[in-house]
């Protein structure tokens, strides 16, 4: 019996562990069907093996398998992940681990803290298994911006895989790690979800804590998880979010047990449709994607609503007003004094202007200018004052259909997965890509992003589901719902390895 | 004291000029730890020993609002007779340099905590208010040191974060006398309220001055200039009288003022352009995106309204009513909260108005001359209160006082046992008396026929003989009485 139970064992391909979900690789560990040590190897081989798609900015597999083998002999299950390798978008600071936020600015940065999100997956048993790529300070929709280099899609060679959380997108959906978290200002979870074929949601604003998150824009940026189905997300946000007393934002409210509330059934639930996210020159095949989502809520039970979201057209302008203000502040501390990069000069000023030249990439540059301008005096009124306006328009319109609504469903993004170079020397058609998912930030809503179709080229597309305020559930429920009948699959061929 | 008029004016060449000021002071709380995180505020640590993640601007840091300090700065409000704001907001407001590590400071711009309020000043012509324009929380910078290396910089960010209220004052005040008085008695209503030590030489108190001139009996406030960061009082005077004169000068010469920011140079006395109005910063304020807007509870204002302590104006107006004082001995008695303690520490059962002559002429008189506070003092509030009772008692007259307080200084020492062991209780026996008159007498002849002929002058000559031969303890009361008998 015992040699039998060993053969079944050896016998479990460990690369296939890669293949399996995080909630069966919880469930795996646990029933000793393979070891932590099996299962983060697998990971790591795989990963060591996938260089060419640019995911990993720091490696910690060392460190990992270390801890591996220290869960295996303590075997300590309470945790929700307990055994589990996670790699994580390199904008949480991780303890004694370089942290770079895609900058030179911070690229020999090592923080002696972690982040309160990644503590909280440590401390339900996960462990760090590196530290993913990401555009340079999140700002950007195709991880381009990274002074480390563009990440590859696995779904092309020649595609992007979304931005800002591209490198935690592009490694969940090649395998190389088993879920990952990232962050969402405007879309950066959501976006990179969709064009990788992968569950990516946005908490409501201040369900998980920002302390330790390397701050783009305060009152926008959220993390989140990102994973291969709805289930595994509902687990994932379980672990990490929670109140936290060092982020003035987190919200003091229970955190709900999604994985064991997570269920198909959406009998009865009203879902909105907006008229307004039926945008000019959105392809067709978009089009037809939302109405096959609204078939499989139709075939669960739901109740379809048409509703109007009448400010959303000014959301991305507002947008683009806000999310640069806060960060042409939230990035003034980098200025060579304290950590980080730091370039010579001849006095204090001087300094300053060529550690943040040398610093800092094109567009974090950009989005610095557009920050400090619309701050200026003179132009606080006519931008940023205006824009915060509009931002609570826009709230309203939010509020007012979910007298009427449960949750909006909408597409994730205009398209699928661009091409690397396509719309990297125009950035307005590059923030358009952001057109269906910055209203939620600026909202402050839940929304989650799931694979729910191919466009003509078999790239994957996203729906996008919009939840009340800190109703996670319902958005994972029908998330839930979508996934069973859309019946996505990974059907990308391995170029990279 | 009201019989003195206000006349602080500039002559000029050509006018008569007054000056207009505004102060911004800022005053650090007095708090454990700083506004944003708990990084301890002592004064005087090892540079960069008390700065945390936040203070320090390190990546993903958030600050969270120490609810002690806006308690602090809500009491202080109350104490100016404030209007407190329920709903306040923190903004960012946005500068590069090397000792403010987050390139933000965290104050409060357009809703501060606390609206309009009042102070009144004592003046040597009477009582005058000087308006409150407002009072925010901000934190402070760090300190950049430049004199330690010929080529570097350093940065000590030991102060970075800590809690300060700007409190604005309009421009009411009209002479460097009152900008002093006005220091004073804001210094002291907030170390009533322990809201802040006021200590300048350690920076918990300094100042931005606001100075213009206009000519007598215009109504229109000239350009002003605003005068950095001084942190004395004596500076700020000097600095005021320096600078309305520049003012002056310049507009009697028929040129203008330039709105700008300028230094106070304390070794040549004289300010100097620090930047004009051009080149001022554009701080890009704007609400800070990590704090939530602080609003407050109106039950939280009403007990702290219940638990404000008695404050300078009304312990004076007390003191005035209750001990017989005058106006001008309240004001000395309240001017500080330590010496409003001791002094009610030592009336607590002796003569009243003994004792505040006692304070302020013969204690004070040591204080000043051995450059002590009140909380320094030789003498002890209880030993001076059992001086005192000595003398209502009559047990020792107040020239013998006079001299046990003088031992009393080593060592605060126990005025019963000095007189004791001294022997110095007053002689009261009108036996033992009369000997010593009689004895004084009839060695004086010669002096008691010329005062019996009319030299009248001369009984004072036989009460100093007496207080002689007694070692000044004989009752000069009983020696009044005997004495006039014997000599008639």
């Amino acid at each position: 019996m015992k040699s039998f139970l060993l053969y079944l064992r050896s016998s479990n391909n460990m690369s296939n562990i890669s293949e399996l979900t995080l909630t069966k690789i919880v469930a795996g560990i646990k029933k000793r069907e393979f070891t932590s040590e099996e299962a983060t190897n697998s990971f790591i081989t795989k990963s060591k093996k996938s260089k060419k798609l640019n995911t990993y900015i720091t490696e910690c597999f060392e460190q990992a398998l270390k801890s591996a083998k220290n869960f295996d002999e303590k075997k300590d299950f309470n945790g929700l992940l307990s055994g589990v390798p996670l790699a994580v978008k390199d904008l949480f600071c991780t303890k004694n681990v370089k942290t770079t936020a895609g900058s030179k600015i911070l690229h020999n940065f090592i923080p002696t803290y972690e982040s309160t999100v990644t503590k909280n997956l440590w401390s339900q048993g996960a462990f760090l298994l590196g530290k993913l790529n990401c555009d340079e300070f999140a700002m950007g929709s195709s991880n381009e911006t990274s002074f480390f280099g563009n990440v590859k899609n696995p779904y092309g060679e020649k595609l992007v895989p979304g931005g800002s959380s591209g490198g935690s997108a592009s490694a969940l959906a090649a395998g190389l790690t088993p879920a990952t978290i990232g962050t969402d200002t405007g879309g950066s979870i959501r976006q990179p979800a969709s064009f990788t074929g992968t569950v990516g949601l946005k908490p409501t604003y201040g369900r998980c804590s920002r302390w330790g998150i390397v701050a783009f824009a305060s009152s926008l940026d959220q993390a989140g998880p990102m994973t291969n189905n709805v289930e595994d997300s509902a687990l994932l946000l379980q672990a990490m979010s929670g109140y936290d007393p060092k982020d003035s934002t987190s919200v003091n409210k229970k955190v709900d047990n999604y994985l064991s509330n997570l269920t198909e059934n959406i009998k009865g639930l009203k879902i909105g449709i907006p008229k307004e996210y039926r945008v000019d020159k959105m392809p067709s095949e978009i089009d037809d994607l939302w109405k096959k989502g609204i078939e499989y809520l139709k075939d669960g039970g739901a109740i379809i609503k048409n509703i109007s979201l009448e400010h959303t057209m000014y959301a991305l302008p507002a947008y683009y007003i806000v999310a640069p203000a806060e960060a042409s502040s939230n990035l003034a501390r980098y200025d060579g004094v304290k950590y980080g990069h730091r370039a010579k000069g001849k006095n204090l000023i001087e300094m300053y202007e060529n550690t943040r030249s040398e610093g800092f990439g094109n567009e974090v540059k950009r989005r610095i200018l557009i920050g400090t301008y619309v701050l200026s005096s003179g132009y606080y009124d006519a931008y940023y004052l205006k824009a915060q306006k509009v931002r609570q328009l826009i709230k309203n319109d939010f509020d007012k259909a979910f007298n009427d609504v449960d949750a909006i469903l909408t597409p994730s993004t205009p398209s699928s997965a661009f091409k690397i170079g396509d719309k990297s020397d125009d950035p307005v058609s590059m923030y358009l890509n952001d057109i269906f998912t910055v209203p939620v930030n600026l909202s402050g809503l839940p929304a989650i992003s799931v694979p729910a179709g191919y466009d003509k080229n078999n790239l994957p597309l996203g729906l996008q589901l919009i939840g009340k305020p800190f109703d996670e559930q319902t958005i994972l429920n029908i998330s839930l719902a979508i996934e069973k009948r859309a019946n996505f699959k990974k059907n990308y061929k391995v170029w990279w390895s | 004291m009201t019989n003195k008029k206000f006349d602080y004016f500039i002559s000029g060449e050509k006018s008569k000029w007054e000056i207009i000021i505004g102060l911004e002071v800022h005053a650090q709380i007095s708090s454990q730890s700083k506004l944003f995180s708990s990084s301890s505020t002592k004064f005087g640590s090892e540079p960069n020993t008390q700065v945390s993640l936040v203070d320090s601007g390190f990546p993903g840091m958030l600050p969270v609002i120490n609810q002690f300090c806006v308690e602090q700065s809500i009491k202080t409000g109350l104490g100016l007779k404030a209007k407190i704001n329920l709903n306040s907001v923190f903004d960012r407001k946005n500068y590069f340099y090397a000792d403010l590590p987050q390139g933000y400071q965290i104050s409060q711009y357009k809703n501060p905590i606390v609206g309009e309020g009042e102070l009144i000043l004592d003046m040597p012509y009477g009582t005058k208010k000087i308006r409150i324009e407002r009072l925010h929380l901000e934190q402070d910078a760090g300190k950049s040191i430049h004199d330690m290396d010929p080529e570097n910089s350093f940065v000590d960010l030991n102060r970075s974060g800590v809690a300060l209220m700007e409190i604005v004052s309009k421009p009411d005040l009209r002479s460097p006398e009152e900008v002093s008085f006005y220091i004073k008695k804001l210094r002291s209503i907030m170390r009533y309220l322990g809201t802040c030590d006021g200590n300048m030489q350690e920076g918990s108190l300094r100042a931005d001055v606001n100075v213009s001139v206009r000519k007598v009996g215009d109504k229109k406030f000239g350009t002003r200039c605003e005068i950095k960061n001084v942190n004395s009082i004596k500076f700020m005077e000097m600095a005021i009288e320096y600078e309305a004169n520049r003012q002056v000068q310049l507009l009697e010469s028929g040129k203008i003022i330039d709105q700008e920011t300028r230094l106070f140079d304390t070794k040549k006395n004289s300010t100097r352009s620090m930047r004009s109005k051009e080149d001022a910063h554009d701080y890009r304020y704007f609400p800070d995106p990590d704090l939530l807007p602080l609003n407050l509870e109106k039950s939280l204002i009403d007990k702290l309204k219940k638990e404000l302590p008695e404050l300078p104006d009304q312990k004076k107006e007390r003191f005035i009513k209750e001990h017989n004082l005058s106006s001008y001995e309240a004001n000395i008695l309240v001017s500080e909260k330590e010496i409003s303690d001791y002094y009610e520490e030592v009336i607590k059962d002796c003569d009243k108005k003994l004792a505040t002559n006692w304070i302020t002429v013969e204690l004070f008189a040591v204080l000043n001359k051995k450059n002590l506070t009140i909380n320094q003092s030789p003498v002890s509030a209880k030993n001076l209160s059992s001086l005192i009772k000595m003398i209502t008692s009559g047990k020792i007259s107040g020239k013998i006082a006079k001299d046990v307080f003088e031992k009393m200084q080593s060592g605060d020492n126990d005025p019963t046992q000095i007189v004791e062991k001294e022997g110095l209780l007053q002689q009261s026996d009108p036996k033992e008396l009369e000997k010593i008159i009689v004895t004084v007498i009839s060695k004086n002849q010669d002096k008691v026929e010329q005062y019996k002929s009319g030299k009248e002058k001369l009984f004072g000559y036989f009460v100093g003989e007496i207080m002689k031969v007694s070692k000044g303890k004989a009752n000069p009361k009983l020696v009044n009485e005997i004495l006039k008998k014997k000599l008639h």
